[in-house]
């Protein structure tokens, strides 16, 4: 029972498919078995840059068991087409090149040929008697240095975007814009202390457990079948009919199970490819990548550069702020310095601000996006300066971000106004927590030890379209259908907010994600939108239910339907003990009062509401011999509007600080000179495990979303956007050493200490 | 935006819908629905997100705004 005046909302139900996968019955992508099925693999580049000169594959198809190789000349010549794909907007020309490669490949591991034959093995076999002729062209990886005039140049019709208006400047430089308010110069003027800095953070990748995979099926009447892991099931269908310009009507998209995505898994790599060799060899065709292929083959998300330059008066008031961001979209335009942009600064109250986004194509995979797009960057440099500012006028760093905090009616860099938040009581809550309150005793073996903090913030798309199939069963038991993939358990959180309207139980919803062709339209599971919409959706289902349920009891019972109330889960009708009773006391009773009860809804919230904030404290141990960090304590604090499930609102906030601190300690895709990435598995590679880190700490602040029926706010993507810089000030207090550049790798650590020193 | 209007950070028009509001600002600001809008396209640009007091535009041209409403045009975002 949960004590927030909800029955269901705010208790912790097992999730309906938690045995499936403890038991490993839930079935991945990797997992379909269909007969017939050939194997797919994939011809990847060796260089960074080159001309595709030519690509002879007859020595492959000679190859017994190889039954079909495909190429670009496979799939369709796309226009220049901005789409939109509900979660993303992609130019369709740059997907399909990205799947397979015309014309030039652009990164080491972009995708140039592949092939269907009966086992993998042989599928592998043939890819090394496919001679590929490739003019090598210089590359560049390094966004400072793309952005340079004499910079090799990764497309030669791409001009310049300069402030919303297309250049003659043909330029790796795809889009720069520009968020001001006020006067900043004037601002620093008013401001006692002005610190300006610079960083630089590494690409890194999402690092879902999952490999991408794809199985299709292209039968003779035309129509595609795919089962994939994805994060949104109509947005794999969207792309598919884009890229190889077929009818909508013709594609079924089966979402399986997902052992992770966090952003890399809208866009799609494997699917179009695999639908080819199925059209191609009247075969389904399973492909799966490794984790190689991973790495080197799908997006991770952006390297950036930042400057950063802030100003405060003597008594801790911010006066203006100017952020100089630049952001590696990979081989494609489209990075998240956009999303980057709109985060950096927005926790704090600044009259004066000004902000310079740079959307830079170097010779790297197209970036994607990885929870919270572009706002961990963002936030490693702009907390690290407001830490530094606050040191530096003697105050309190969470006394400073509380001081300076937004609040309703306070706008954002980027304009709009924020409606009810709760930034300001995040913060406090950081502040009078048992962490924030306890002693950090010395180490006793001579190593540093120091405390940090730092806030964040992230949009929350508070929109989209969700839709929810339901039919009730004769014992009041509800079988739901939605198309939101279930990541992180929104089938429990959704079957929840049905359950609460419509007085039930959580174990009496029987939830399934379903595939294209059984739901309406349902936009991606991300930007923290899925509880939030489709649990928006659950709640207006309910609602239909109660309204046709009023309808049947009306006949049933022999009176009108306006008659008839529904409170605290029970139907009435005056104080006609006869005529009353629980939903799943009554639905087995409306027998021939037309037919089963069922309803399907679909809704398109408003995108109000606003955004997510955080605040973490986090306390490490650095060896001063070798730079390596220990994570000792760490505390995440957020405001999550209404928890529906707390259990996985607190998983919600301890994977992404996981995934901060792997950001923030060691993950990095290392370059070679060749333009290669040295370390493309997951030895070398270093995520953290669960011996790395301590039990994460939660605070839940609810405040809650009023533009949501239940104050649903999205949990899911900014736990991870303070880590870096929580660890960043906590080096420093530890050390005395700034980090300035991320990941702070012991080898980096150790070497700033003793430049330092 | 602002290097269409001659640096103006806020323009006042009269509108009910956001296409009104376009052709407005078009007329007094050469360019607008061009930057706003795809060749002979009458909606907005799917890379361009517009916020009307706080809410996300959903039918483009045709969404009402009110006699004092607030509108912004943004890039638009994608989440993870």
């Amino acid at each position: 029972m949960s004590t927030n005046g909800y029955k269901v909302i705010g208790s912790r139900p097992i999730r309906h498919d938690g045995v499936d996968k403890v038991t490993g019955r839930a079935k991945y992508g990797a997992d379909v078995q269909l007969t017939g099925m050939l194997y797919g693999k994939v011809l990847r580049s060796p260089h960074p840059h080159a001309k595709l000169k030519g690509i002879d594959t007859s020595k492959a198809e000679a190859l017994p068991g190889v039954k079909a190789i495909a190429t670009a000349a496979d799939l369709p010549q796309i226009a220049d087409k901005i789409a939109d794909l509900g979660e993303a907007v992609v130019n369709l020309r740059d997907s399909s090149n990205n799947v397979l490669a015309y014309g030039k490949v652009l990164y080491r591991g972009h995708a140039v040929a592949a092939v269907a034959a009966t086992s993998r093995h042989i599928a592998a076999e043939a890819l090394e008697l496919i001679q590929v002729e490739y003019e090598p062209l210089p590359h560049v990886t390094s966004v400072l240095e793309a952005m340079k005039d004499d910079a090799p140049i990764l497309h030669e019709d791409l001009k310049m975007t300069e402030m919303g208006e297309e250049t003659d400047k043909v330029s790796n430089i795809a889009n720069h814009f520009q968020h001001k308010q006020g006067d900043p110069e004037a601002g620093f003027t008013e401001a006692d202390m002005v610190i300006e800095r610079e960083f630089e953070t590494a690409t890194v990748h999402q690092g879902y457990i999952e490999p991408h995979n794809a199985t299709a099926e292209w039968n003779e009447e035309g129509h595609l079948t795919l089962y994939t892991s994805t994060q949104g099931a109509f947005s794999v269908r969207d792309q598919l009919v884009e890229i190889l310009q077929i009818p909508v009507s013709k594609v079924t998209v089966v979402p399986m199970e997902i052992g992770g995505g966090f952003g890399g898994k809208i866009s799609v790599y494997l699917a179009p490819v695999a639908a080819v060799l199925s059209r191609k060899t009247g075969h389904p065709v399973q492909m799966t990548m490794d984790r190689d292929e991973v790495f080197i083959g799908s997006g991770p998300t952006a390297a950036s550069y930042l400057k950063i330059k802030m100003g405060a008066t003597n008594d801790g008031r911010i006066t203006a702020a100017t952020a100089y961001m630049a952001y590696e979209a990979g081989a494609y335009p489209g990075s998240p310095v956009g999303a980057g942009a709109g985060c950096i600064l927005t926790p704090y109250r600044i009259p004066n601000v000004q902000i310079d986004g740079y959307d830079v194509c170097v010779n790297k995979p197209k970036s994607n996006a990885y929870r919270a797009p572009g706002a961990t960057n963002a936030a490693f440099g702009s907390e690290t300066v407001v830490d530094e500012l606050a040191e530096a006028l003697g105050i309190d760093p969470l006394e400073f971000r509380i001081k300076n905090g937004v609040t309703e009616g306070d706008r954002r860099p980027d304009g709009p106004e924020h409606p009810r938040i709760g930034c300001i009581e995040t913060t406090e809550a950081a502040k009078s927590s048992a962490h924030y309150g306890a002693s950090l005793e010395p180490s006793s073996d001579g190593k540093l030890r120091g405390r940090g903090v730092a806030s964040g913030y992230w949009f929350n798309f508070n929109g989209g379209r969700s839709a929810i199939s339901v039919s009730v069963n004769d014992d009041g038991s509800i079988n739901m259908l939605e198309g939101s993939t279930d990541i992180g358990g929104s089938r429990a959180s959704i079957s929840m907010m049905l359950a609460e309207t419509l007085g039930l139980s959580a174990k009496d919803i029987n939830p399934r994600v379903v595939d294209t062709d059984a739901i309406g339209y349902t936009d991606a599971t991300g930007g923290s939108r899925t509880t939030f919409a489709t649990g928006y959706a659950a709640h207006a289902t309910g609602k239909a239910l109660i309204c046709e349920m009023k309808k049947r009891l009306a006949q049933a019972w022999e009176v009108s339907a306006d008659a008839i109330d529904f409170k605290d889960g029970l139907f009435s009708y005056k104080n006609d003990e006869e005529k009353r009773g629980t939903f799943k006391e009554l639905s087995g009773k409306i027998g021939g009062t037309g037919g089963p009860l069922v309803a399907q809804i679909s809704t398109q919230p408003d995108g109000s509401g606003g955004g997510a904030f955080a605040t973490h404290i986090v306390d490490v141990e650095v060896d001063p011999e070798t730079g390596k960090v220990d994570i000792l304590r760490y505390t995440a604090v957020q405001d999550v509007g209404t928890a529906i499930h707390p259990s996985y609102v607190e998983g919600q906030l301890q994977g992404g600080v996981a995934q901060g601190v792997g950001w923030a300690l060691n993950e990095e895709y290392i370059y070679n000179t060749d333009g290669g990435m040295t370390n493309s598995s997951f030895l070398d590679y270093r995520m953290p495990t669960s011996l790395d880190l301590p039990m994460i700490e939660t605070i839940l602040v609810e405040v809650p979303n009023v533009s949501h029926p239940y104050g649903v706010r999205g949990v899911g993507e900014v736990p991870i956007v303070p880590p870096p810089a929580a660890i960043a000030n906590a080096i420093y207090r530890a050390t005395g050493t700034r980090m300035y550049e991320l990941p702070m790798s012991p080898p980096r650590l150790a070497s700033q200490m003793a430049k330092n020193a | 935006m602002r290097n269409l209007t001659d640096g103006r950070e806020q323009i006042e028009v009269d509108a009910t819908n956001i296409g009104e509001l376009v052709a407005q600002l078009d007329a007094r600001f050469p360019g607008f629905r061009a930057r706003l809008c795809a060749d002979n396209e009458d909606r907005i640009r799917p890379n361009i997100a517009v916020m009307i007091d706080g809410r996300t535009a959903r039918k483009s041209m045709g969404e009402q705004v009110a006699e004092a409403s607030e509108v912004h045009f943004l890039p638009a975002i994608s989440g993870g």
